[in-house]
């Protein structure tokens, strides 16, 4: 379908953008990759009278490590986010997601701060950076703000934003040696949406105990689900078969999935528990996999 | 609101200017404003690839992007690419492998395919299907799809010995 009779206005400074948006207000809408967006106004289910192409504000774009902290900027594209060096040393989990996410010609447009400021809960990228405790940067004519990724995701398709704030990067902690990451997901045709994915992040010290484990699971609720019991079920633990049992036991209490188009609640946690078990196996020690 | 937004670019290697409106995509651009009737407008919202083709330098959703945001940029679409023979091999591939049926999802597979070619001159069988995975072949021809890239692959691994 074509889109609807719209208006469009290209920033190119976050003081530009503030000037357009307030002469504009709530009939204003921005327009990053548009990967998500466009299709919406395809169909009508977005109304927006204005486009504001960010796309060209220089501010929004890099990827940078400083001080041990990996930032990258909102302009990202998901194609960068799998090639590019500095992502794939500090935050390794965010280039394992990015073949996951749609076709080779929409991670070309589609960016990093589009897909967090829409949330969708079957979204790869909104699990990635609560898995990895990183912080989102918003900024607004009031100045910038940092939210953690944990606070961010606020419900169905709902982030913590205000109306006048925009993503303008997200931040990563630095990565250690015993840190280990994965995600995994199960589609029903490559690059769609997930029935069930899991983002997950922990440390192995050298005894193959389990630290700060972070299991955030995407597509069973109405954003990333941090499965706080089942990490709790790992940490501290040496991980044995025993162990990722006991995680996947847990998952019962973290998650309630909601029934969708591709099946019911308990598919979901099912999957879920698929995928605890998919995730971790490869970590466990050459001698608890002989047994 | 829809007032209308001046646009210079660069098509297929030549300068164009032209005054769009908004709601303008790129595919719809392309065959309605400049002729350009090779890249197809299928699905429309980004789902079946029939409207793939390069914005500088990177495979796009025609349809997915608007031409308003396009000032500056480079576009090649598959009459450039033709006049290019950058692919001429992987075409009488597809020719040749009868990988092109009716023919609506052709431009957008061949702009898919080069960009295997050039990005990926080891890929398997299985990881060209993976690259297609978001251009739809309504008639199901997808065998000799992959059957071309593949062969135009090898053909070239093997020219470079």
């Amino acid at each position: 379908m074509k889109w609807p009779a719209i208006g469009y206005a290209r920033a190119t400074s976050l003081d530009e953008l503030w000037r357009l948006q307030a002469e504009h207000g709530a009939a204003a809408q921005l327009l990053a990759g548009g990967q998500t967006l466009l299709a919406t106004l395809a169909f009508r289910l977005s109304d927006p009278k204005i486009l504001l192409d960010i796309t060209r504000i220089a501010a929004l774009r890099g990827i940078a490590v400083q001080d041990g902290v990996l930032r990258i900027g909102a302009l990202t594209r998901h194609a960068e986010l799998g090639r590019d060096p500095l992502v794939a040393q500090h935050a390794p989990l965010l280039a394992e997601a990015a073949p996951l996410i749609a076709h080779p010609a929409i991670r070309n447009r589609g960016t990093i701060g589009g897909s967090l400021a829409y949330a969708d809960p079957a979204a790869e990228l909104p699990a990635c950076v609560v898995a990895l405790g990183a912080t989102i940067v918003a900024v607004s004519p009031r100045g910038e703000r940092r939210v953690p990724a944990e606070a961010f995701f606020t419900g169905l398709l709902q982030t913590a934003l205000a109306p006048d704030e925009i993503i303008a990067a997200v931040e990563i902690p630095g990565t250690q040696p015993t840190t280990r990451s994965r995600i995994i997901e199960v589609a029903r045709r490559s690059g769609d949406y997930a029935m069930a994915g899991l983002a997950a992040r922990l440390s192995l010290n050298a005894e193959g105990r389990v630290t700060s484990p972070r299991l955030v699971f995407f597509g069973v609720g109405s954003g990333p689900v941090l499965a706080a019991r089942a990490g709790a079920a790992l940490d501290g633990w040496v991980l044995d078969s025993a162990a990722i049992a006991a995680a996947q036991a847990a998952l019962a209490e973290d998650l309630d999935p909601p029934a969708d188009m591709h099946g019911p609640p308990e598919m979901k946690r099912h999957l879920a528990r698929v995928l605890t078990f998919r995730a971790l196996s490869p970590l466990l020690r050459a001698s608890e996999v002989a047994e | 609101m829809s007032a209308r937004i001046d646009i210079t670019l660069m098509v297929n290697g030549e300068r164009v200017s032209r005054s769009v409106e908004a709601r303008r995509h790129l595919i719809d651009f392309l065959r309605l404003d400049l002729g350009l009737t090779g890249s197809h407008a299928g699905c429309e919202h980004g789902v079946c690839g029939a409207c793939t083709v390069r914005v500088d330098g990177e495979i796009v959703r025609g349809c997915l992007v608007l031409a308003a945001s396009l000032d500056g940029a480079e576009v090649t679409t598959i009459e450039g690419l033709t006049d290019s023979a950058e692919v001429a091999d992987l075409q009488d591939a597809f020719v040749a492998c009868n990988a092109a049926q009716c023919g609506f999802c052709s431009p957008g597979m061949v702009m898919a395919a080069a960009d295997i070619l050039r990005h990926h001159p080891t890929a398997t069988r299985e990881e060209i299907r993976e690259h297609l995975s978001g251009n739809y072949c309504r008639c199901t021809g997808y065998q000799a799809i992959v059957d071309a890239v593949e062969q135009t692959l090898a053909t070239r691994r093997e020219d470079r010995r």
